[in-house]
């Protein structure tokens, strides 16, 4: 089970919380029209290497948040919370994207 | 019987003390410190079981959790019994029923078998390939039969009448197995201060030590050793011990779990006590010290009771004191197994000689010879005879160019054999560390790790005992100064023992015999052969997941733990390729079986999914009413009177819910409250319905989207003061609609000052429905005018209900006039109790969710989840009208205006009528143009709701039709089993079309 670390209240297990997503798609706009709109509705990067998605430390604070996953390691390189912004991963890790 | 096989002295047993028990019926004696398997052996018992296919009389190979054949059942009672239990993980215990399994009648005169006689036949594959035709006796002959055949032991027919317990813990160094390796990290990492957990599956620490007289490490004895450590660490507060416990998974970021097995080994379990307890522990740093297991010989006919594996008939000797035979042949490929001939003629088993594969004689065969023992080089064994007990051996010279010449033929009555030892890497290889082959040694070792993980000792490939004590020093200290920073000081020691050797054959040896014929047993659980994987290959199987796949080698209880590598090399040798490239099977979890009720634990019975009682629930039980599951949800289903069926009494509660009054529980409606200065524009957003200029003590039925323009969940939403909302969902909406709305306003609009919370659970609802649904609450009201110009339809007001603070509100989901009174839950069974009174005074009656469901229907009121199925818009439900279109945004808004979800080729909600009234259509039947369409014809929809109305008189139902709204009058064609049923499509509302008795 994975530890998973909630930006408001510390590392906590899996069980607490539910995926929710890539993050950073943009809803689509009222007027954008019907390709915008399906693809913020459907299409999705699906890397193979680290993706940020949304999270909620549903069964703890309840907040959304957003993590940096390795799809391949299903490691967690980092999380941040809604509205800051992605975090550099070489800064962050010391590292290329994708490895860890 | 008597205990002819026990030793005069020796062992790890309490000699003064008798344990009776039985196998099969028979009456026996052993000793506390015996296994279930030490003990029948030291009374002579060698046929322990029959094999899984070939019904083969089998014995014990191995003396640990590796067993392969020695599967029993134990008995305490109907709900205590437990099938396919190893006998070497068996603790004995004063009064233990054991039984054989997989034989009929006995086990000693099996029908079963009959199977050997034809297994040329039963070869790989044989079921796939004979039990295809004709096709249609596959599930009514083949399969049946096959199935009851298949299998190991019984299980249980009462119901588990134990306890299981589940703790969680954290630790930062977790070390599994407590053999040397695994005594020194734990002390290295205790020493420094970490939290330390220590388990081992055995019910005593010390692992190879205890097995070992040879052992000595700093001058005492190995098992005092051990018992010393053990002793240390238990003092300690930081230390938790566990034995008798399995570290079983290896989860993602150090996770592991442990199963401890707490009473199994008692002859009475206090009832105090779990029987198992599941431990999930968090660890900074894990220590894997989980040895090696010694792996087998594939020879000819190799499976004879009486074959074991040397290091187990040492382990029976040393540790129990049991001799496994009276005359052994010793096969090997290794130094392994000269030490248990050597510990076998010294108790006084005659040993006739070693047959050592190899040609040259090593420095243990040498002392082997010294001590009086015939060693033959460059030997085989190509043949065994024997029923019940092996007999004889008949063994063949290997040339020097390979060539094979038969031998002299040895009567005896043990076989030991070993190949060498294989690192137990399964829980390195379960936790996605990397193998890297050792092509020197020919064995995979762990390699990279993808958890904070250390390997010590033999599952390292440490092959003497200072060697795993100096890794294990290590590993400990490692994990603790990764854990903890505390640094621990170097340690050398002094020791020494039995080395083993990491390694040795793989796979077949060497014989005369004919190979497409002579049974040659790679996995004893599962009887595959050696040729077994050869015709895999011959089949085209090229990866070992196929041929595992295929030959099911490895796949039995025991998960391949003494066979995968001979199955790999076999493979690899037919193939003429090296074993990287044939890969390696996949160690997956658990490494020995687990119970269920220990991954149940507390969640059974009443505690396998919670139960939501509604505040009325005990008087409608009293009612005598059925309830549905709704949800976690019991909701009381009808209120039968008089002996009604569920037709008659729904058919008269929905009558007078029409002419005098009907009173309902709705408390488990979902409640969210919205309350913040931006509450209204927060809701505005939300629901596809305009809420800004919704008055204060008014409501709006309300219709929520997802993004893609879906209908989501309904319900009422009314204004309680400025900035202040009561929101009503589905009853099964509710918790996904408050996460919804979490996640809008916490990500998409984080600027709004909303604060959202659920009040499912704080209101009791009691819904007064019918023409006189007014005189029954007027009474019961203070401090609002019920008139319908000071409070109409779609009203709200916080108020006082029997003179509790409560909220009315003014809705209807029957079409009549309606009240739904919300009382503070804590008085719901109180206030269902009053109103119902106060109903039956003017004629009226309590009604459940069918009647709810039939008078919804007859208006045309969609359920969502029902009526929509997730793909329907709001105009395709015919609510298009609530859609807020001046609105510059809402959840939905771009989603339903897509192309694709407009225009005459959506599916509609609209009524149908049979043209026969008796008829009520079948929900989920599917609508076609055509009375009797082609197979695979286009079907233009489904029946969603279909009831008989008692006020209509007729049969009525809902359905999603592509282009419903235009077909009206049209005829449309419903095919049943039974013929196709006429219906006419019309609108949607049954009754009271023009809504005017909402304003009663």
């Amino acid at each position: 089970m994975l530890l998973i670390t909630c930006p408001y209240c510390g590392p906590r297990p899996e069980i607490e919380f539910a995926a929710r997503g890539e993050a950073h798609v943009a809803r689509a706009a009222p007027d954008a029209g019907g390709e915008a709109v399906a693809a913020s509705l459907y299409l999705r990067s699906n890397p193979r290497g680290v993706i940020a998605e949304r999270w909620r430390h549903v069964a703890g604070c309840g907040r959304f948040f957003n993590a940096l996953r390795h799809t391949v390691t299903d490691k967690f390189v980092a999380t941040y919370r809604v509205g800051e912004h992605r975090p550099d991963l070489a800064a962050a890790t010391g590292a290329g994207e994708g490895t860890r | 019987m008597s205990a002819a096989f026990r030793t005069a002295s020796g062992g790890r047993i309490d000699r003064s003390t008798q344990l009776a028990f039985t196998f099969d019926g028979v009456h026996m004696t052993g000793h506390p410190g015996d296994t279930l398997a030490s003990a029948l052996t030291a009374n002579g018992v060698r046929l322990l079981a029959r094999s899984f296919k070939y019904h083969r009389p089998r014995g014990l190979v191995a003396a640990g959790s590796e067993e392969p054949n020695a599967l029993v059942t134990v008995i305490r009672d109907d709900g205590r019994t437990t099938p396919n239990l190893a006998a070497t993980t068996v603790e004995l215990y004063d009064g233990l029923v054991a039984v054989s399994q997989n034989r009929w009648p006995s086990l000693k005169w099996d029908v079963g078998a009959l199977n050997d006689l034809f297994s040329p036949i039963f070869v790989s594959g044989f079921y796939y390939k004979t039990f295809m035709w004709p096709r249609s006796f596959w599930q009514k002959v083949y399969e049946p039969r096959i199935r009851a055949a298949a299998g190991f032991g019984e299980a249980p027919k009462a119901a588990d009448p134990d306890r299981y317990a589940n703790r969680f813990a954290h630790c930062d160094v977790l070390v599994i197995g407590a053999g040397p390796a695994g005594l020194a990290a734990a002390r290295a990492a205790a020493e420094a201060g970490a939290r330390v957990i220590l388990c081992d599956e055995n019910p005593e620490l010390g692992g190879s030590l205890l097995a070992d007289p040879s052992a000595m490490i700093d001058g005492e004895p190995g098992a005092g050793w051990a018992a010393s450590i053990a002793a240390d660490l238990a003092a300690r507060e930081t230390v938790t011990l566990l034995t008798r416990t399995t570290a079983f998974g290896y989860y993602q970021d150090n996770m592991v779990g442990l199963i401890e097995r707490v009473t199994d080994h008692l002859a009475d379990p206090p009832d105090h006590l779990p029987r198992e307890r599941l431990w999930q522990v968090r660890a900074k740093r894990v220590v894997i010290a989980a040895g090696a297991l010694e792996r087998p010989l594939v020879f000819p006919e190799n499976d004879r009771p009486g074959i074991m594996l040397a290091d187990a008939a040492r382990t029976f000797l040393t540790r129990h004191g049991v001799a496994a035979g009276s005359r052994a042949v010793v096969f090997t490929a290794t130094d392994s197994a000269y030490a248990a001939a050597i510990e076998a003629k010294a108790a006084g088993v005659s040993v006739a000689l070693v047959a050592d594969l190899r040609r040259e004689a090593s420095p243990a065969a040498e002392a082997a010879r010294a001590a009086g023992i015939r060693v033959d080089l460059a030997t085989t064994i190509e043949a065994t005879s024997g029923g019940r007990s092996v007999e004889s051996v008949r063994l063949a010279r290997i040339a020097p160019n390979g060539s094979i010449a038969p031998g002299e033929t040895i009567a005896c009555d043990l076989v030991l054999h070993s190949a060498g030892f294989t690192p137990t890497v399964h829980l390195f290889s379960q936790s996605r560390g990397k193998l890297r082959f050792d092509a020197d040694r020919g064995v995979f070792l762990p390699h990279e790790p993808h958890e904070d993980v250390v390997c010590a000792g033999a599952c390292n490939g440490a092959e003497t005992l200072a060697a795993a004590l100096g890794e294990g020093h290590a590993a400990g200290a490692a994990a603790a100064r990764a854990a903890t920073g505390v640094e621990v000081a170097e340690r050398a020691y002094e020791a020494e023992g039995l080395a083993i050797e990491i390694g040795g054959h793989f796979g077949e040896v060497p014989h005369g015999r004919d190979a497409s014929r002579v049974k040659c047993f790679v996995d004893l659980q599962h009887d595959v052969t050696a040729k077994d994987i050869r015709l895999a290959t011959r089949e085209g199987f090229r990866s070992i997941e196929h041929v595992k796949r295929f030959t099911t080698t490895g796949m039995a209880t025991d998960q391949g733990k003494s066979s995968n590598m001979n199955a790999l090399a076999v493979a690899a040798a037919t193939m003429g390729l090296d074993v990287p490239q044939v890969g390696l099977t996949t160690f997956r979890r658990p490494y020995t079986p687990v119970s269920f009720g220990a991954f149940a634990g507390v969640n059974r019975g009443d505690l396998f999914d919670p139960i939501r009682r509604t505040p009325s629930h005990d008087a409608a039980t009293a009612l005598g009413a059925p309830f549905e599951d709704v949800g976690l949800w019991k909701r009381a289903w009808w209120f039968p009177r008089d002996g009604e069926d569920r037709h008659a009494a729904v058919a008269r509660d929905c009558r007078t819910v029409r002419e005098t009054v009907g009173v309902f529980d709705a408390s488990t409606l979902g409640k969210i409250e919205v309350v913040g200065p931006d509450a209204a524009e927060f809701l505005n957003r939300m629901y596809v319905n305009p809420f800004l200029k919704l008055g204060v003590g008014r409501c709006r039925y309300g219709i929520l989207c997802r993004d893609d323009g879906y209908v989501y969940d309904d319900g009422v939403v009314g204004r309680i003061a400025e900035d202040r909302f009561h929101v009503t969902t589905t009853t099964g909406g509710a918790p996904r609609v408050l996460a919804m709305m979490e996640d809008y306003l916490q990500t998409e609009w984080p600027e709004l000052d909303v604060w959202l919370t659920s009040t499912t659970e704080q209101w009791a609802v009691v819904a007064v429905q019918g023409p006189k649904a007014r005189e029954v609450i007027a009474p019961l009201v203070a401090g609002v005018d019920l008139s319908s110009a000071a409070f109409p339809h779609m009203s709200v007001a916080d108020c006082r209900i029997l003179g509790l603070p409560g909220r009315l509100f003014r809705v209807s989901f029957t079409g009549e006039l309606g009240y739904e009174l919300n009382v503070p839950a804590e008085y719901g069974a109180a206030a269902w109790d009053a109103v119902l009174a106060r109903a039956g005074e003017v004629g009226g009656c309590a009604y459940g969710t069918e009647t709810m469901h039939v008078l919804r229907a007859e208006k045309g009121y969609i359920i969502v989840g029902q009526d929509t199925d997730g793909t329907l818009t709001p105009a395709d439900a015919g609510l298009g009208w609530a859609v807020g279109k001046s609105k510059p945004d809402f959840v939905g808004k771009a989603g339903m205006a897509r192309p694709d979800l407009t225009g005459p080729h959506r599916k509609e909600i609209v009524g149908l009528l049979p043209d026969d009234p008796k008829c009520v259509l079948d929900e989920g039947a599917q609508i076609t143009a055509e009375a009797n369409p082609a197979k695979g014809a286009h079907a233009l929809g489904h029946v969603t709701s279909a009831y008989w109305s008692p006020n209509v008189g007729r049969g009525i139902a809902l359905a999603m039709v592509e282009g419903g709204r235009s077909r009206m009058g049209a005829k449309l064609h419903v095919p049943m089993p039974t013929g196709p049923i006429a219906v006419t499509v019309v609108d949607p509302v049954f009754w009271d079309k023009e809504g005017k008795r909402l304003d009663g």
